[in-house]
């Protein structure tokens, strides 16, 4: 019996324990053709691709996050199951992904399947490591014992991929008798009857689940929820006994299915591995090793890419500021635009070069390992052991940090953990910590060998990584979570990681990236253009009027009188008012209003700040120039007196405000595309930029 | 009684019974079953958590989660 007709527009859903080798098959089956979304109201990456079979042109495959039971014990593990019982958003098929040298386990969840009432099929996958490991798999036998079609695949290799679709084309019956008989009572038979769910098991499902989904009609909802308040399921006990009973079944089918040959060969090759990986000494050597090499490549290697995208946004710029009239729309697409996109795209070198290590290490099966090693240390300050890998890589750049920490599957720990990594310093902070550095502290050698200057520079970062610890061990206590924290975790076998899925990962995250949190840096991007370029009333023609004047013109060559103009007209625009509006605020810190344009303008990106200060005090200067602009600065004094207004005191204040407010746009950005929301952006711009203001309201008061 | 948090590196133990606790569930999804065999793997250099080897895979947990593992140990 087919249940869908030729042609009919198909959707299937990919189910199966994590490490089951789902994401291979879901990139064997859908190639590129793929793309991620957002599963509504919560923050789970929706991962869809298409692919087709003869007579269905046209097949949606859903990736489901991976699980190991369809009662969920995570945010993510929820949707899985939401989609597999609500009626009406039900898949027309449902491939389980099985992990042949682990059939036990993994049939727990392919025998809940079943009893959906829905067609299943099963890939199983990894009958190469069954067989290392002198597991016989007898697939015809265990095809007989389900009752539903078995395929043998090598995802890894594309092998039995074509074999998957000509079975899909087949398109499976609705398993006739289910796996097991759930156990009747009279409030499963009523769920079944208000929500009209396929099976007795789909309506336990929504039963124990239903105040947890997102998108099962209100109406329904609180029907249900009248019905279970009246008669309540004891969720633990029947999921207990359910499990147990289900494992006792499965236990006759594998001594059936599965002989083993017991051959006492040493350690296995993930044993001996393990051996090195986990020791007490060299497991953390290698494991430090590593985040060196990772953190050596999104800082150094990164920047010739990152080079090149600049320069290529400048000559983009160049020529269509020569080709285009010199007018407001101009200005408004090279300055505003222009530089936004450029602001975007730059950040795409060290997001693909992070996600290609994390990749590597997620599909060699080594990121659980770290996990293991570093859990102990991170759950003292409300972490997970994954969280090492956002922490790290936030000394390179906060914005591949946070979405790194996608990995976390707990929903606290990663919160906190995406909370506390812009405190990490990061590389755009380099530039403005150098400029300050070399201003007020002398170049000299301490204690023989010390740089003073490189000690200091030492001391912001590890103020950073000391103040990430310190919230983060504060956060744990604040934020409430009903989803415990657990490590559970299983150690997947070391494996060669599949270069294809690295690509593709790499790919997919660049896209988001740039699709999700372009949007909100290029609206950004053209308000601080706005503010800059525009001023009240006349003020910005009159400076232009003044500089006509031929006294100017003889006074200064072309470029120095360029550089007046520009300065002059930031300080009449209305950055430069607001610069002077905040001033009193910003006062007590030691900061005078040429700095406050700096650090309004410093919102888009901490580094504009060399670049704002270089226009302030028209030194003509950039990041690679800073010399005559750290001359100017340091020749400033404070108006009516001779004392200087970079003082030690005023240095500090700046280097510890840089180092603790939210000033990168593009992290806020990641944030709301990460959190789904602006609320926890928002807190964390509250947050750090309450902490710079007051620590650097103490370091100045303290030392001037 | 003992825990599964309490073997030492190398004990091998049967689960007699999960304990009743908020990973209860998730341990028997695990295949953490009364009967099957487990062999403690490894405990990580910190003490904390632990690998073991159960139902032909191995699987981390930290102690206070294993400590809801009632054991006989066989070894």
């Amino acid at each position: 019996m087919t249940t869908a007709e030729p042609g009919k527009k198909l959707t299937i859903a990919l189910v199966g324990n994590p490490n089951s080798g789902k994401t291979s098959l879901f990139n064997s089956l859908t190639g590129l053709r793929q793309k991620v979304g957002n599963f509504p109201g919560v923050t789970v990456d929706k991962k869809t691709g298409t692919f087709s079979v003869p007579d269905h042109p046209n097949i949606t495959l859903i990736d489901l996050p991976g699980t190991y039971s369809v009662f969920p014990r995570s945010k993510d593990e929820r949707v899985c199951s939401e989609i597999l019982c609500v009626p009406g958003q039900q898949p027309d098929l449902i491939i389980v992904v099985a992990d042949a040298a682990n059939l036990k386990r993994n049939l727990l969840l392919c025998s809940q399947i079943m009893d959906l009432g829905i067609p299943v099929i099963v890939a199983l996958n990894f009958l190469d490591v069954a067989r290392s490991k002198h597991l016989t798999i007898d697939d015809r036998q265990l095809e007989k014992m389900l009752g539903i079609p078995i395929v043998p695949v090598n995802a890894r290799k594309n092998e039995g991929i074509a074999d998957l679709k000509a079975q899909i084309a087949r398109m499976p019956a609705i398993p006739e008798q289910g796996f097991m008989e759930t156990a009747a009572s009279p409030q499963i038979a009523r769920i079944k009857e208000i929500t009209q769910a396929k099976t007795d098991y789909a309506a336990l499902l929504l039963g124990l689940e239903q105040e947890n989904f997102t998108h099962i009609d209100p109406a329904l909802q609180q029907q249900l929820a009248g019905l279970l308040n009246e008669h309540p399921l004891p969720a633990t006990k029947i999921q207990g006994a359910d499990t147990l009973a289900r494992y006792e079944k499965i236990n006759g089918i594998v001594k059936e299915c599965v002989s083993s040959r017991k051959e006492e060969t040493g350690p296995s090759k993930t044993q001996a591995l393990d051996k090195i990986l986990t020791h007490g000494f060299w497991g953390y050597l290698i494991f430090f090793g590593l985040l060196f090499l990772i953190f050596q490549a999104i800082f150094s290697f990164a920047s010739y890419p990152m080079d090149w995208i600049e320069s290529a946004f400048i000559a983009i710029s160049q020529a269509t500021h020569q080709t285009l009239p010199d007018a407001w729309y101009t200005d408004l697409l090279v300055e505003g635009l222009l530089a936004g996109i450029g602001g975007v795209v730059i950040f795409i070198p060290q997001i693909m070069i992070l996600f290609g290590f994390i990749t590597l290490l997620e599909d060699s099966g080594y990121m659980a390992r770290a996990s293991f090693l570093m859990d102990k240390l991170m759950q003292k300050i409300g972490l997970n052991g994954k969280s090492v890998i956002p922490l790290i890589s936030g000394v390179a750049c906060a914005v591949p940090a946070v979405m790194a920490a996608r990995n976390i599957s707990n929903d606290k720990e990663r919160l906190i953990t995406i909370l506390v990594t812009p405190l990490m310093s990061c590389s755009a902070r380099l530039p403005v910590y150098t400029l300050l550095i070399a201003l007020v502290v002398p170049d000299q050698t301490v204690l023989g060998f010390f740089n003073l200057q490189g000690l200091m520079l030492m001391g912001l970062y590890l103020l950073g990584l000391l103040m990430a610890i310190v919230v983060a061990a504060i956060t744990r206590l604040l934020i409430r979570s009903k989803e415990k924290g657990f490590f559970i975790l299983e150690m997947p076998v070391y494996q060669l990681p599949r270069m294809a899925n690295v690509f593709m990962t790499m790919i997919e995250k660049a896209k988001i990236f740039t699709v999700e949190a372009g949007k909100v840096i290029v609206v950004i991007s053209i308000v601080l253009w706005a503010l800059a370029s525009y001023g009240p009333g006349n003020q910005m023609e009159a400076v232009e009027g003044k500089y006509e004047h031929s006294e100017y013109r003889d006074q200064y060559s072309g470029a120095e009188l360029a550089a007046k103009i520009q300065s002059e007209k930031l300080t009449h625009s209305y950055a430069g008012h607001l610069g002077r509006f905040i001033e009193p605020v910003i006062q007590p810190l030691g900061f005078d209003w040429k700095i406050g344009i700096a650090l309004i303008a410093s919102f888009a990106a901490r580094e504009v700040f060399v670049g704002t200060m270089a226009t302030i005090y028209s030194a003509g200067g950039d990041e690679e120039n800073i010399l005559p602009l750290k001359q100017k600065m340091a020749l400033e004094v404070r108006p009516g007196t001779d004392q200087p207004v970079y003082s030690f005191a005023t240095a500090l204040s700046l280097m510890l405000f840089y180092a603790f407010a939210m000033q990168c746009m593009s992290t806020v950005a990641v944030m709301k595309r990460e959190t789904k929301g602006w609320k926890w952006p928002m807190v964390q711009l509250t947050y750090m930029t309450l902490l710079a203001y007051f620590s650097s309201l103490v370091a100045f008061q303290l030392l001037s | 009684m003992v825990t599964a948090a309490q073997l030492n590196k190398g004990d091998q133990a049967i689960i007699e019974a999960i304990d009743p606790s908020d990973v209860y569930l998730k341990l028997l999804d695990m295949g953490c079953l009364p009967g099957e065999k487990i062999r403690i793997l490894n405990i990580a250099p910190l003490g904390d958590p632990i690998i073991m080897e159960v139902g032909g895979y191995t699987l981390s947990l930290r102690k206070s989660e294993a400590a809801a593992i009632r054991v006989k140990v066989t070894t």
